[in-house]
């Protein structure tokens, strides 16, 4: 905005000058601003947003590969290069490969899964011919709730590990013993606790994505298939449905491995506790935290990890991108 | 420390009463605050009603600068860390360290000179952690412990004592667990946070010798470690309680029999229990073992980059070294603390019956504190292989051989920085 006024009250004063003073400046001026003003309108409107990303993304970016050369303990202005000494250390640290493995195996679940669930809701949703719109919106609004609320109410009164928690009550009406959710590692029922959250949360925003793909099917070639004999159901979903939902699908699926790549919230806020994180179920986010925000502030190892992170993101983001031909021209 | 929302009203409301005491008596009236430089004095979220309010009324009886008090709820050591980095953190800060890296990395100043004279006052167990190169880096404020809280009731109908031994406590705890209460309350992790290196000083170990060698590679330790692995195979313990071992909610509340808290909590435990509890320190294991009960002080710290060192130290002098009414307040007022002066900890009539008097007793025979050399580096290895043996039963020999590897490097790394 500042950006903008600046110039504006530079331009008013070059013309009020304008009428006695030397013509060069003025015409440099009007070069500069471009025909009917567009340079400057262009700068008044990218400028502010470009200067944040400059400051917010690009220089600490930068920064951060800097820190990572450096044994950079509790500082940020270093000064003990070590080369690629905390790449080595943080490739043969089993805590950090460990923290990948595990971010692996949530991706390959909470994608299909999220892909199926909300395919289905959006199916569902879609053959309603009553209350459409009512259990639409009730199946989008869990999107509009935080990951933190979800964590700490699925924490504390669903899956809390004591007799009066939710999920134990109702498995005591059968009987069971109670369960430690988030603290039994055999079998791994932390998982449950981590996934459900998710899917509650995010299952409805991609419902209403797929809707608005379903919505765009043309009906006739429903009509088409059924002339044809195509048999309702499976045969019509597998080759009427699901090819003309294909810009869809890939859009969401893409969505869904860089919202699990950014995985953080409900980890931090159902595991962590005041004296740190469990092992398991930690994914590099949290594991980074830990090491270059906690109280050990190696931010020189944390901010190594960060780049590794970001370099495989990119390899799995074009990856994806060149997998699904995004891009591409076509239709 | 969780807040739940009556202490939340409670605190809001005496906080509206302190602030109309204020206008009429502070700094706008006579000016006699706003003279000095001002000062900005941090603090962690205590759990303890009224903590708050004592802590900023002492500073604003300090006449000589204009400190400002902030409480600062969350993560407080990610916090100060982060806020050290920068000028606009505090001038004057309570933490529960400082670490070696941040002594090292000059993020602190050195206080020495401010104990002059009253050293030895100070309670040497926790005044060793703050000390490094022979210089002190941090004031104690006061001696944290923690221990083992029993309802002695439960305990009288199950027959049982006490526990002398780790092997012991296993077998209270089995026999203690019924279908609706658990035997023992470790924390929500099974104790991998809370109980640290504990286990360990139970076993006769150390975390890290005197000479700066790892302290527990040694088949003891191993051996000590399985026996937590049996307290959560036999399912005694409670898991996933609403508020942590911190907070003695769980024990309260007839969640479980026994838990592992902290002496801050005693006070609460006797209004609700009356006299139908009892404390104890962590069990010796094994042969060589002896009982254990971890000792800590947050100490106030002056960061390096404050604008006002000078005025920063006289004020840390004057509130933890000579206002000795201030530091009796503070640390058996709100929650029971010990004081971190030997000559203020006799005084304290408050710690001389009961189980109180138990606790502080436990403190002085068995009482051992984190070496400064065991850093957040080490911590996390150490707690994390804990964590493994406990909840997924992994083999504690290989699983500490890992964990002395890497505490081994830690050390070295931190020794080459001193030289």
């Amino acid at each position: 905005m500042s950006e903008g006024a600046a110039s504006e009250g530079g331009r008013g004063s070059s013309t009020a000058r304008g009428t006695g003073t030397p013509r060069p400046r003025a015409r440099r001026w009007r070069r500069l601003a471009g025909p009917q003003n567009r340079t400057l309108w262009f700068w008044a409107f990218v400028g502010p947003f470009t200067l944040g990303l400059i400051v917010f993304t690009y220089v600490p970016l930068g920064w951060s590969v800097y820190l990572s050369f450096f044994d950079a303990h509790n500082t940020v202005s270093p000064t003990d290069f070590v080369g690629f000494d905390n790449y080595t250390s943080m490739l043969k640290n089993d805590a950090f490969t460990d923290s990948l493995w595990t971010f692996v195996v949530f991706t390959a679940f909470i994608v299909p899964t999220t892909f199926v669930l909300s395919l289905s809701l959006a199916l569902m949703v879609n053959r309603m011919r009553r209350a459409q719109a009512f259990l639409r919106s009730v199946f989008f609004l869990p999107a509009a709730c935080s990951y933190v609320v979800a964590a700490l109410i699925w924490k504390m009164s669903i899956f809390n590990g004591v007799r009066f928690g939710l999920a134990n009550t109702v498995l005591g009406w059968f009987g069971a013993d109670q369960t430690a959710w988030l603290s039994t590692t055999d079998p791994p029922w932390y998982w449950l606790v981590i996934v459900t959250v998710r899917l509650w949360l995010q299952a409805g925003f991609y419902m209403i994505l797929f809707l608005a793909g379903l919505q765009r099917i043309s009906p006739t070639l429903y009509e088409a298939a059924a002339v044809d004999g195509a048999r309702p159901g499976w045969q019509v979903l597998r080759h009427i449905t699901l090819p003309q939902l294909r810009t869809t699908s890939v859009a969401v699926v893409l969505l869904l491995v860089i919202n699990a790549f950014q995985a953080f919230d409900e980890f931090y806020n159902l595991l962590s506790d005041a004296r740190g994180y469990p092992p398991y179920a930690r994914p590099p986010l949290v594991y980074l935290y830990y090491t270059a925000l906690g109280q050990g502030q190696n931010l020189g190892l944390g901010s190594a990890g960060a780049v590794l992170l970001a370099l495989i993101i990119a390899v799995v983001t074009i990856g994806q991108a060149r997998w699904f031909g995004l891009g591409k021209k076509e239709d | 420390m969780t807040i739940d929302r009556r202490t939340l009203l409670a605190s809001g409301a005496a906080l509206g009463l302190l602030t109309a005491c204020g206008s009429n008596t502070g700094r706008g009236g006579d000016g006699s605050d706003g003279e000095g430089p001002k000062l900005s004095q941090w603090y962690h979220q205590y759990g303890e009603a009224g903590t708050e309010q004592a802590v900023k009324r002492y500073a604003d009886a300090y006449g000589k600068a204009d400190v400002a008090v902030q409480w600062r709820p969350g993560n407080y050591d990610e916090q100060t860390a982060a806020a050290l980095l920068t000028k606009s953190g505090p001038d004057v800060f309570e933490v529960n360290g400082p670490t070696l890296d941040q002594i090292q990395g000059g993020q602190v100043l050195d206080l020495t000179d401010l104990l002059d004279g009253v050293r030895d006052d100070f309670n040497p167990a926790v005044l060793a952690p703050k000390t490094y190169d022979g210089r002190i880096w941090a004031i104690p404020q006061v001696v944290d412990m923690q221990l083992l809280y029993y309802r002695k009731s439960l305990l009288a109908d199950a027959g049982r004592t006490p526990p002398k031994s780790l092997g012991e406590l296993v077998d209270t705890a089995r026999a203690l667990t019924t279908k609706k209460v658990k035997g023992l309350f470790l924390g929500n992790d099974g104790g991998a946070g809370a109980l640290g290196g504990t286990p360990l000083y139970a076993a006769g170990l150390q975390l890290v010798t005197d000479d700066g060698k790892v302290g527990f590679d040694d088949p003891a330790a191993a051996r000590a470690l399985a026996h937590l692995r049996d307290l959560y195979e036999d399912k005694s313990l409670l898991l996933g309680a609403p508020s942590d071992w911190s907070d003695p909610s769980a024990f309260v509340q007839g969640l479980t029999a026994m838990q592992w808290s902290g002496l801050w909590a005693l006070p609460a435990v006797k209004k609700a229990l009356g006299d139908d509890f009892g404390v104890a320190a962590f069990p010796a294991a094994g042969p060589g073992g002896k009982a254990a009960v971890p000792v800590g002080a947050y100490g106030s710290a002056v960061s390096a980059r404050s604008a006002h060192k000078q005025a920063a130290k006289d004020f840390v002098k004057w509130l933890w070294v000579e206002k000795t009414d201030y530091q009796r307040d503070f640390a058996l007022s709100y929650g029971f603390h010990i004081p971190a002066r030997l000559s203020l900890a006799k005084k304290a009539d408050a710690l001389t019956e009961g189980p109180a008097a138990d606790a502080v007793r436990h403190s002085t025979e068995s009482g051992f504190a984190e070496p400064l050399l065991w850093t957040p580096a080490s911590r996390v290895a150490y707690q994390d292989a804990l964590s493994r043996i406990i909840k997924s039963g992994a083999n504690p020999e290989s699983e500490l051989r890992s964990v002395v590897r890497k505490v081994s490097a830690e050390l070295d790394r931190v020794k080459k920085k001193s030289s």
